[in-house]
């Protein structure tokens, strides 16, 4: 049995689903960021209505299992709320994002509350607004000790991506299960999956390891000096 | 310039921290190019004191006064009276993510809203001031405390401040690094900068207070020239402090 043709053949239909899973990757850590960090925000400066929704947030989004999660929205709040026309990908990437914010939300949380409190006092002293503060002082650090963190949520995401396959999302495991079907073979195909996952997985942590020797500070954080 | 003026006016500042009252009711005027020292036994209010007069810890009670113009209760102009008093604080806190010549430039930058080329000059100035031009591109990381601290005060001085606060500038340094940082401090207050300097360095005290003003229990008890303190009869408690401390030393 020879497997290198078969999957040759196949090749184009890999590619599209590698790029469906990064796809829904990278929108996730996007959403992550872009919902994530002003929670965290919103978790440590904020005043005590603020801090109750983000915490309600939270526990929603990591108390449920990511698959009842996605039958939720899949089946219920999409259409609920008039958006059931969006594509399996689209309900799959806002709940790999929304979940991805919760988690992110608590590695900026943490990392904005180590930054030592004398950083904001001085930066008050000097008459900084608490926004400049924040901006210009507490946040270049914070994202360095986030970092580490945060870059361990890449092959969560990832890892957890193929769960979309439940509800219809043509990604990787998707792909790879039909050719299964077609070809009648199993191990050898699930195993190059496998091996197409791990590779992944290796690459992009290599990219934002050298994003954090490249944003490293000597002697600051727990990045390399 | 008019050396009588009174560039700070403090007035009965009285201020508890969970039912202890650790300020109760302290007053001084400070005259512009005037050096103020604060001794006393630690836990009696001095740095919060301090932190009073720039509103970094709020008052319960009493006025703070720059250049005629109220402090306290300003509100958000409170960024614009801190732009003029400067603060220098026991463990620097420079900023961590920042070489020293960015430490200086951020509020030149940020706060005063000056062009990137003079903000750079102004910061280099500053640095040349306290003899840290050559480490202008090192991190915080990289510096002895000495030459943090001067850095710090570099970043105070670059903001042009009416008055300069001492947090125990040297309380964290060791006796070779606490003369750097001492010089340079005596260097300013010879160049006319006002101070107000909270430290246990006696000497420091006699070769540059215009006036020391002794605490103990939240109140100043003796307050005049560090030669009438020290020599006047009339004055014991500092003195009695001092002793305390030297015998503690020599144990």
């Amino acid at each position: 049995m020879d497997v290198l043709p078969i999957l040759l053949d196949w090749l184009p239909y890999l590619l599209s689903g590698i790029a469906s899973t990064l796809g829904l990757v990278l929108a996730a850590l996007g959403l992550g960021i872009l919902l994530g960090l002003p929670m965290a925000l919103g978790q440590v400066y904020g005043g005590r209505p603020i801090r109750w929704a983000v915490g309600i947030y939270v526990w929603f989004f990591r108390g449920l299992p990511i698959l009842v999660l996605l039958f939720l929205f899949w089946f219920g709040i999409f259409p609920a709320i008039g958006l059931g026309h969006y594509s399996a990908f689209v309900v799959g990437a806002v709940v790999l994002g929304l979940r991805g914010a919760a988690y992110q939300s608590q590695i900026f949380r943490g990392a904005i509350q180590s930054v030592g409190e004398g950083q904001m006092i001085a930066a008050r002293s000097l008459g900084m607004s608490r926004f400049t503060a924040i901006h210009s002082v507490i946040l270049p650090q914070a994202m360095r000790i986030a970092l580490p963190g945060w870059s361990n949520e890449y092959p969560n995401i990832l890892t957890d991506s193929a769960v979309c396959y439940a509800i219809g999302v043509v990604e990787l495991l998707t792909i790879t299960a039909r050719i299964v079907t077609q070809t009648h073979i199993t191990i050898p195909i699930y195993l190059a999956t496998a091996g197409i996952f791990i590779i992944l997985n290796y690459g992009g942590l290599k990219l934002l390891h050298r994003l954090e020797a490249r944003v490293a500070i000597p002697g600051f954080g727990t990045g390399a000096m | 310039m008019n050396n009588d003026e009174i560039v700070l006016k403090v007035e009965d500042i009285h201020k508890s921290f969970g039912g202890i009252e650790v300020l109760r009711g302290v007053s001084f005027d400070v005259r512009r190019g005037e050096t103020k020292v604060f001794i006393g036994p630690s836990g009696t209010g001095k740095s919060t004191l301090l932190r009073c007069i720039n509103q970094l810890t709020i008052p319960d009670r009493g006025r703070v006064w720059l250049d005629g113009e109220e402090v306290t209760n300003s509100g958000a102009r409170i960024n614009h009276f801190r732009q003029k008093i400067g603060m220098v604080f026991q463990n620097f806190f420079l900023f961590d993510h920042l070489t020293a010549l960015k430490n200086v430039e951020l509020a030149l930058l940020k706060v005063r809203g000056m062009g990137k080329a003079e903000a750079r000059e102004k910061a280099l100035t500053e640095l040349r001031q306290v003899g840290m031009e050559d480490w202008a591109n090192h991190y915080p990381a990289e510096l002895s405390g000495g030459q943090a601290q001067r850095v710090s005060i570099a970043r105070a001085l670059a903001m042009d401040p009416d008055v300069i606060l001492f947090d125990e500038p040297t309380s964290a340094l060791d006796p070779e690094l606490t003369r750097e940082v001492l010089e340079v401090m005596k260097k300013l207050a010879r160049n006319g900068m006002t101070m107000l300097v909270v430290t246990h360095e006696m000497g420091f005290a006699c070769s540059v207070a215009n006036e020391v003003l002794f605490m103990e229990n939240g109140v100043v008890a003796e307050q005049g020239s560090p030669d009438l303190l020290l020599n006047d009869p009339q004055f014991t408690r500092m003195k009695d402090f001092i002793g305390r401390i030297d015998s503690r030393m020599s144990d």
